[in-house]
């Protein structure tokens, strides 16, 4: 009785044996080199997995930015890190650090239920992307907010959230990594990543209605109705499809105040420091 | 008794809800406004041929197909061309619309308005495919391919057997009901005119075994005529469906991802051989329609002969109006339609019926989870599972992995829908997959 759980005991244990040398020699034989620059960038990065560097993830993101020149490196920049982390990095690779004007999400609409009231009922899945290709939406525009909330859903950093009295959804600026992942989850493209302005500030269209100035504001009342006043105002922003749209080279801090009170509709939005 | 055909795989048993089965079509009153869209079609959107305040008679082109696969619109009233723009659709996204101001209703001089049968076809298969090309005939049933494509047959292939499609297997619609009854030899007419465009004489109309009296009088016809037979389905959605169709009619499963033409047949909706007949034989283009306006929150339920671009609402009005209870509007069938946004939205050539719906049987029930009881795969007459796609799709899947799931195949027939007992509304996710497939 006793020899056979001896003999078990030895027979296993011999295996274990054999098996744990062939792995140790298999995995010295067969390692994988990496290179160590790799391996401390990583350690830098916020380990965030997003995707917003325009990388597969943080691992691929530090074999880049190991492998990159001066000038290539100059394109790689963490949103997520930001200026910090960028430095960080700079220092081990000893290059200079690249500087982005800190950026953040806006939405572009603000269809709420008081200034684009609900027409019709929708009543299937509670999903952006189902009901954008149903119809137009419950307020009838159809370029506007579908009030679902897929961008909550899409956001890791929960800098979006659902305000319920209002139906929007809403960006803590502070939390904000402009990640990116609310512009690709929008199936209407109503986010867009800005830049601010060097004293903080911002100024943008909020609103993508292409519809001609009366029937967009028939279903709301804060629409862009392409009256092209901000164009006076400056040459830069461009009226298409009686859509304006405010690029971010445009300085904030000079004209932002002047746009926002000459927008006869208030689809201009200025905020002198968008942290507030 | 009769060998009732069907196919084996999935589908389900609806209640008919058919009560405009016994209403006569009758003429829609002509709006003051008709608002006709340049793409109501698959494909390309037409040309637009006329500019603002131009004179129009009914029949004359008013947008000329645009590449192979478009096709040609027509007015369908009498009076003035007073807009062309971007208007808002049934379902609130804009499309390119013409708005004619009505006067009068002449109609074009070559139309023959007389109500005889004509019988006598000396035209040879070109100029009748030319004929149904400038007629701006589509698929009426409601996919809107059109037609002269589908009667052109390429090269190296050839038809066995024209199928007209008379199932009607949705509820509530009658229109292609009504049509056969009404309109019997003019359907029988429009198949021999396809048969000799097809170069064949082998046409099957397929009826559904819930229309007792089109099935009667379409065979007792039918014997009058050389090539055109009537065979009787079995009462199963979606029997309507073209690849369920061919594999009741002829035996033969279709292929994924071929065409009915690649194994000899063709199908043909019965709106849309009628439409034949008159285009090729009276010279009239497709400017009306027989629209089904019914429902449970429809005070009148009626059949009419609808001009295209009439708006919804006007229809709702003549069949008395809407109140209250009624929930929801629906354009085509309760299974594959979709929900109204706007009403001044016109008829198209592809609308089969409008429906004002309650509160209730037909109204989406709150989902919850999926129990894993695998009665979609089972409804599903397209052989898949639905209840897999869905989860592709919730969880962000590659669209490598929804290919793998045939997601493609879908007919969008929503049995699956209709069976979950969870009340997941299994359809929308499937049609996301599809759209995904097709992206890439």
């Amino acid at each position: 009785m006793d020899d056979s759980i001896l003999s078990n005991v030895y027979i296993l244990g011999g295996i274990a044996f054999v098996a744990a040398t062939v792995l140790y020699l298999v995995s010295k034989k067969f390692a994988v080199r990496t290179d160590e620059m790799v391996i401390k960038i990583a350690e830098a990065l916020p380990q965030a997995n997003c995707g917003a560097c325009g990388k597969a993830g943080c691992a691929d993101f530090a074999t880049a930015c190991a492998r990159s020149d001066e000038s290539s490196f100059a394109n790689l920049y963490c949103p997520v890190g930001g200026a910090a982390v960028m430095q960080k990095i700079a220092s081990l690779k000893g290059y200079a650090a690249t500087d982005r004007a800190p950026s953040v999400a806006v939405l572009r609409c603000q269809g709420n239920c008081k200034n684009a009231p609900v027409k019709v009922e929708y009543d299937a899945v509670s999903s952006c992307r189902i009901a954008n290709r149903i119809s137009s939406g419950q307020s009838g525009c159809p370029d506007g907010c579908l009030h679902l909330g897929d961008c909550v859903k899409a956001c890791k950093f929960g800098a979006l959230t659902f305000n319920k009295e209002t139906g929007m959804p809403e960006v803590d600026t502070r939390k904000c990594v402009s990640c990116g992942a609310c512009v690709k989850v929008c199936p209407r493209g109503l986010f867009e990543i800005r830049k601010q302005s060097q004293a903080g500030g911002m100024v943008y269209v909020a609103c993508r209605n292409k519809q001609k100035g009366a029937v967009a504001r028939k279903n709301c009342s804060k629409a862009c109705i392409g009256c092209m006043k901000c164009s006076k105002i400056n040459e830069v922003i461009k009226v298409e499809n009686s859509l304006s749209y405010i690029p971010p080279e445009l300085d904030a801090d000079t004209f932002g105040k002047e746009l926002a009170e000459n927008c006869p509709t208030g689809a201009i939005i200025y905020k002198e420091r968008i942290h507030d | 008794m009769i060998k009732k055909f069907t196919f084996p795989m999935g589908g389900i048993h609806l209640a008919k809800h058919k009560v405009t089965t016994d209403c006569p079509i009758s003429n829609a009153d002509i709006p003051e406004f008709v608002t006709i869209p340049v793409k109501q079609h698959i494909g390309s959107p037409a040309k637009i041929m006329v500019s603002k305040g131009d004179k129009v008679k009914v029949g004359t082109l008013l947008a000329d197909a645009d590449g192979i696969v478009s096709s040609d619109v027509h007015s369908s009233v009498s009076g003035e061309v007073v807009k062309i723009e971007d208007l808002p659709g049934a379902s609130g996204y804009e499309e390119k619309m013409i708005t004619v101001k009505v006067e009068g209703d002449s109609w074009e001089e070559d139309i023959d308005r007389s109500e005889d049968v004509e019988k006598e076809i000396n035209l040879t298969s070109e100029e009748i495919i030319a004929k149904i090309r400038s007629a701006g005939i589509v698929g009426m049933g409601g996919a809107g391919y059109p037609t002269p494509i589908k009667t052109t047959i390429p090269e190296n292939k050839k038809a066995n057997i024209l199928i007209v499609n008379g199932i009607e297997c949705e509820p509530f619609l009658t229109a292609d009901d009504r049509i056969m009854v009404e309109k019997a030899e003019q359907v029988i007419m429009g198949a021999r005119v396809l048969n000799r465009a097809l170069g064949i004489q082998n046409a099957v109309i397929a009826i559904d075994e819930n229309k007792p009296r089109a099935i009667e009088i379409l065979t007792a016809l039918s014997k009058l005529y050389v090539g055109v037979n009537v065979k009787v389905c079995k009462t199963k959605y979606p029997q309507g469906g073209e690849k369920q169709l061919i594999r009741a009619i002829t035996g033969q499963e279709l292929p994924l991802g071929k065409l009915p033409i690649d194994i000899g047949c063709i199908v043909q909706n019965v709106g849309t051989v009628f439409a034949v007949y008159e285009a090729v034989l009276k010279n009239k283009p497709l400017f009306e329609r027989v629209v089904t306006v019914s429902g449970d929150g429809c005070k009148h339920p009626c059949n009419y002969l609808v001009r295209i671009g009439t708006p919804i609402s006007s229809l709702i009005e003549q069949s008395g109006g809407l109140d209250e209870n009624v929930h929801k509007i629906v354009m085509g069938g309760p299974m594959m339609g979709n929900a109204v946004v706007n009403l001044s939205a016109p008829v198209t050539k592809t609308t089969s019926g409008i429906l004002l719906l309650q509160d209730g049987e037909f109204t989406k029930k709150e989902a919850s989870s999926c129990i894993r009881c695998g009665k979609c795969a089972q409804a599903c007459p397209a052989g898949l599972r639905p209840f897999a796609i869905k989860q592709a799709v919730s969880f962000n899947d590659t669209v490598e992995h929804m290919r793998k799931l045939h997601a493609g195949d879908c007919i969008e027939c929503g049995c699956c829908a209709y069976v979950c007992p969870a009340n997941i509304p299994l359809l929308d996710y499937c049609k996301i997959a599809k759209q995904e497939i097709r992206k890439k």
